[in-house]
C-alpha cells in the first residue's frame, strides 16, 4: 500500500512542499494534538518561498519552550539557546555576520518573559531580526503557569482562583519600544499569516509577528474552552482585521474580540546603519567595515 | 473531474479535525478509523470538489495531509 491512504489519483512525484524544510527523520514532532505551533510553520515555510529567500542566508533561532522546538525542526541552519536568550543569539549572528537573514522564532513566555528585556532592547536599537512569537497565552512547556500574557480570570497551574494581575499587550509594547512591524495574526488566518511572514523577509529592521495559536493541553483545557478545534471556531468567529488599529487598542482579553492586522510598518535606520554612519563620521578613513576585515 | 487532489499520510495524523473545519468545499471528513497511535485521521468523501487550493496543508499542525493541482 502506498504511503498516502486515498481514493484519488495521486501523482507519483506528488510531496508536501512542507517536508524539505523540515528535519522529516526528527517527525512525527511532539506538539500535541490540536496545538497551532506546526500551522504557524506551514506558514513560515509559504513565506520562505513567496518571499525567494536564500535559504543558505536564512538562521532561525529559537529559546527554550513548546515553540523553541521550531529550530530543532527546521531544516535551515538553526540554533536553540537557552531560556530567554534567543535575540541576544540572534543579535550576536546578526552583527558577525550582516548578510544573514536571521529569525527568531519563538513563544510568549520566553520572548517577553525570561527573554523580554532583550525584546524591548533589541527593538529600541532596531536590530535587524524577525521576530515571530507563537503566543499561547501560558508557559505551555512547563506546566501551564501564569505567563505575562496570560489574560485577566483565566485558570492556570499558578492561579487556581484566576488570574488577576495585568497581561502585556504584545503589540503595543512592540511598537513603544521601536519596532518597524507590527502585525498580530492567530493560526486561524494562514494565509494572512504567511503573507506577513513573506513582507518581513523583505524588509529591513526589527519587525515582530505574534500569532495567537491554541495549546489545548495546558490552557484551553483548564477553562473549559473545548480542543484545538474549538479554538479555531473562537478565532475565526472573535477575530476583526483592522489594518493600522491603534495598538494600545489590541489587549487581548480572556473570551473578547481579537483585533488582527498589520499594525505598524515604518522605516528607521537599522543598528548597522546607525552604527555605520557613527563610525564613520567619527573614524573618517580609519574606518573599515566588519565584512572587509573577516572577510565575510 | 476534480481540479486537484489531496493526500494524507495516515501515521503522522492527530486527529485534530483542522482539516475538515476549514477545507472551503468539504472534501473531507474525520474517518471512524483509527491510525496505530489511536487517532481518527481525515479521508475524502467528496473527492470531486477538491481545487487543491492546500489550505488544508496549511491548517495541518502535523503536516500529514496537503493538497496540490493536477499538471493539465
Ligand atoms: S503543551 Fe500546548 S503549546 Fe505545548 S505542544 Fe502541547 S498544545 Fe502545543
Ligand atoms: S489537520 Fe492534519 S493532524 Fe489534523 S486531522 Fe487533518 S490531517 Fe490530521
Amino acid at each position: 500500500m502506498s504511503e498516502f491512504e486515498c481514493v484519488m489519483e495521486i501523482p507519483e512525484d506528488a510531496r508536501n512542499p512542507v517536508e524539505p524544510f523540515l528535519r522529516m527523520d526528527r517527525m512525527p514532532h511532539i506538539w500535541c494534538p490540536g496545538c497551532g505551533i506546526g500551522t504557524t510553520v506551514n506558514c513560515f515555510v509559504r513565506a520562505l518561498l513567496s518571499s525567494k529567500s536564500d535559504l543558505d542566508h536564512v538562521a532561525i533561532v529559537s529559546g527554550i519552550g513548546c515553540t523553541g522546538r521550531v529550530a530543532g525542526y527546521a531544516n535551515l541552519d538553526s540554533f536553540h539557546t537557552t531560556h530567554g536568550r534567543a535575540i541576544p543569539f540572534a543579535t550576536g549572528l546578526k552583527l558577525a555576520n550582516p548578510k544573514l537573514q536571521v529569525v527568531v522564532y519563538s513563544g510568549d513566555g520566553d520572548l517577553f518573559a525570561i527573554g523580554g528585556n532583550h525584546f524591548i532592547h533589541a527593538a529600541r536599537r532596531n536590530m535587524d531580526l524577525k521576530v515571530i512569537c507563537v503566543n499561547n497565552l501560558t508557559y505551555a512547556m512547563t506546566g501551564g503557569q501564569t505567563a505575562p500574557t496570560t489574560p485577566g480570570q483565566v485558570i492556570s497551574a499558578t492561579a487556581p482562583y484566576g488570574v488577576f494581575e495585568p497581561a502585556f499587550n504584545l503589540v503595543q509594547l512592540a511598537e513603544a519600544a521601536g519596532a518597524a512591524y507590527v502585525a498580530r495574526w492567530t493560526t486561524y488566518h494562514v494565509t494572512q499569516l504567511a503573507r506577513s511572514m513573506g513582507e518581513v523577509l523583505n524588509k529591513k529592521g526589527f519587525c515582530f509577528i505574534e500569532v495567537l495559536s491554541p495549546c489545548p493541553t495546558l490552557y484551553q483545557r483548564r477553562n473549559k474552552m473545548g480542543d484545538g478545534l474549538d479554538t479555531m471556531k473562537y478565532y475565526k468567529e472573535a477575530s476583526k482585521i483592522r489594518h493600522g488599529a491603534p495598538t494600545g487598542e489590541c489587549a487581548l482579553t480572556k473570551s473578547g474580540e481579537i483585533v488582527v492586522g498589520k499594525f505598524v510598518d515604518r522605516d528607521r535606520p537599522d543598528y548597522l546603519e546607525l552604527m555605520r554612519t557613527q563610525l564613520h563620521e567619527s573614524l573618517g578613513e580609519r574606518y573599515a567595515e566588519p565584512e572587509a576585515v573577516c572577510g565575510l | 473531474m476534480a481540479k486537484g487532489f489531496v493526500a494524507v499520510t495516515v501515521e503522522r495524523c492527530k486527529g485534530c479535525g483542522f482539516c475538515v473545519e476549514f477545507c472551503p468545499t468539504k472534501v473531507l471528513d474525520l474517518s471512524s478509523a483509527f491510525n496505530s497511535k489511536g487517532y481518527h485521521p481525515p479521508y475524502v468523501v467528496a473527492g470531486e470538489k477538491c481545487s487543491g487550493c492546500d489550505l488544508c496543508g496549511m491548517y495541518c499542525p502535523d503536516f500529514a495531509i496537503f493538497g496540490a493541482r493536477y499538471a493539465r
